[in-house]
């Protein structure tokens, strides 16, 4: 558990001292949500339907755009073969490092979604239940996407392979992200969908740093 | 005991299956034939014409066949990828990027021809519905697997990656499928239901079957195929092969 919280805290450090790379992606998830109302027009109706949508379809974007950064600056200087070499498990190290991607990529989204969604004529209540979908999303995506990282790293066009490989994967955390909020609004309740999401996150725990330290272990052969 | 063991290894080598499957493939290749032949001629001329559709359900004969190969193709590939994850067996991951063209195939026949038979029936070429939505999506899980392979040089890491991507696309397709399902439950009533009429006629059931099986050979001896040319020039530097090939 030492091990867990020491490579969070190394993570957050790190990435404190270059503060722009972390902000770069959570001013791309500002603007990408900006620029919908700008191509589709500022009727306020629609815009309220899309908002859920737009604004998961955005945090979906801004956490791959995070994602090659997860290994690639550990693999390039060694880190990461002294942390497979190191007596702690190596699962456990991955872990710290996802917790810590989430700590930086996924908690500002969560964060900014509900004034994004001010934006969009959310009322208080969805604003919630977004904010709690994302809260419960965002390290799905997290912990998925270091599947992805991991499986590209050092590999050419890792960015846009990346992206191929992780974003079909990511479509069920979308649907029922979205659709926690649209069902809300629509008056059905969201619980079924949250409850999902929580269920996936409780399957994505267990089940991605064990196939991420796996490969890692093939790109470091 | 020891012998039968012995025995089913020997074909994990490289050097022994490449003979093997160039003995085999005719054999599927013939068989292809002949269940082809004989689907299609109960798809064409012995099937009756059904009341509702018209000639048109014939696309059926192809559409189905091909679905039903996309799906299992995926799950071969990903027992072969785990079997070669597991017991560090070369041709195992020589046989899931043998498979997965001819899988990313048929994905894309069956999207093909679901338009050609949605336009004419639905009056649109493509709906978001469940089962069209999740076939596109194994298409993309398709092609995620074999960008991840071409992207990656050296080939025993292309395999354990591509391995551990099927592994996942394996864990996630249920998931997939049951999300995509329930989104398109909520956002709309089903306007339009894929589901056939329950009581299908003996003879349009006998063509798909036997169409089935002509893709089901056509599958196995395409990948063969495609697995002795992966052999080949992974194993280029061997003297067996440089005998192979004269």
């Amino acid at each position: 558990m030492n091990a867990l919280l020491a490579t969070v805290r190394r993570d957050l450090l790190l990435a404190l001292r270059r503060k722009s790379e972390v902000l770069t992606a959570v001013f791309f998830f500002v603007i990408v949500t900006s620029l919908f109302p700008l191509g589709i027009g500022p009727e306020p109706v629609l815009l309220k339907k899309i908002a859920p949508g737009i604004l998961w379809v955005a945090a979906l974007l801004a956490t791959l755009l995070g994602l090659p950064r997860l290994f690639a600056a550990d693999h390039v200087d060694g880190t990461l073969e002294q942390m497979v070499l190191s007596p702690s498990p190596l699962g456990l190290l991955v872990a710290g490092k996802i917790l810590a991607h989430w700590l930086l990529c996924g908690l500002p989204l969560v964060l900014l979604a509900p004034v994004l969604g001010l934006q969009f004529d959310l009322d208080a209540s969805a604003l919630v239940i977004l904010t709690l979908a994302l809260l419960l999303g965002t390290p799905l995506l997290s912990l998925i996407g270091a599947i992805g990282a991991a499986l590209t790293l050092g590999v050419r066009g890792g960015g846009v392979l990346l992206a191929l490989l992780v974003l079909p994967l990511y479509i069920p955390a979308l649907i029922f992200g979205a659709g926690a909020v649209e069902a809300h609004i629509a008056g059905l309740g969201a619980g079924g969908h949250l409850s999902l999401l929580a269920a996936m996150l409780a399957l994505a725990v267990f089940f991605a740093p064990w196939a991420t330290t796996a490969a890692l272990r093939i790109a470091l052969e | 005991m020891r012998q039968s063991v012995i025995h089913w290894f020997r074909f994990a080598s490289p050097q022994s299956f490449y003979p093997l499957a160039g003995r085999m493939i005719p054999w599927f290749w013939a068989a292809t034939a002949a269940f082809g032949i004989a689907g299609l001629w109960i798809s064409f001329f012995v099937a009756p014409t059904d009341a509702q559709q018209g000639e048109g359900y014939r696309i059926i004969f192809i559409h189905v066949p091909a679905s039903w190969m996309s799906m299992f193709l995926y799950l071969v590939m990903a027992f072969w990828a785990g079997l070669g994850l597991a017991l560090n067996t070369r041709l195992s991951g020589m046989m899931a990027q043998a498979l997965a063209p001819t899988g990313a195939l048929m994905a894309a026949l069956s999207l093909w021809t679901g338009a050609l038979w949605g336009k004419p029936m639905w009056g649109a070429w493509w709906v978001w519905d469940a089962r069209l939505t999740s076939e596109l999506l194994l298409l993309f899980l398709y092609l995620g697997f074999m960008a991840l392979q071409a992207a990656i040089d050296d080939p025993r890491r292309a395999d354990k990656a591509g391995a551990i991507l099927a592994l996942v696309g394996v864990v996630n397709i249920p998931i997939i499928y049951f999300s995509v399902k329930w989104w398109n439950t909520l956002h709309q009533g089903s306007t339009i239901n894929l589901t056939k009429a329950p009581s299908m006629a003996q003879t349009m059931l006998w063509g798909m079957l036997l169409m089935a099986l002509c893709f089901w050979m056509y599958s196995i001896a395409v990948a063969l195929t495609r697995v002795r040319a992966i052999i080949l020039e992974r194993e280029r530097h061997t003297e067996w092969v440089k005998h192979a090939l004269e």
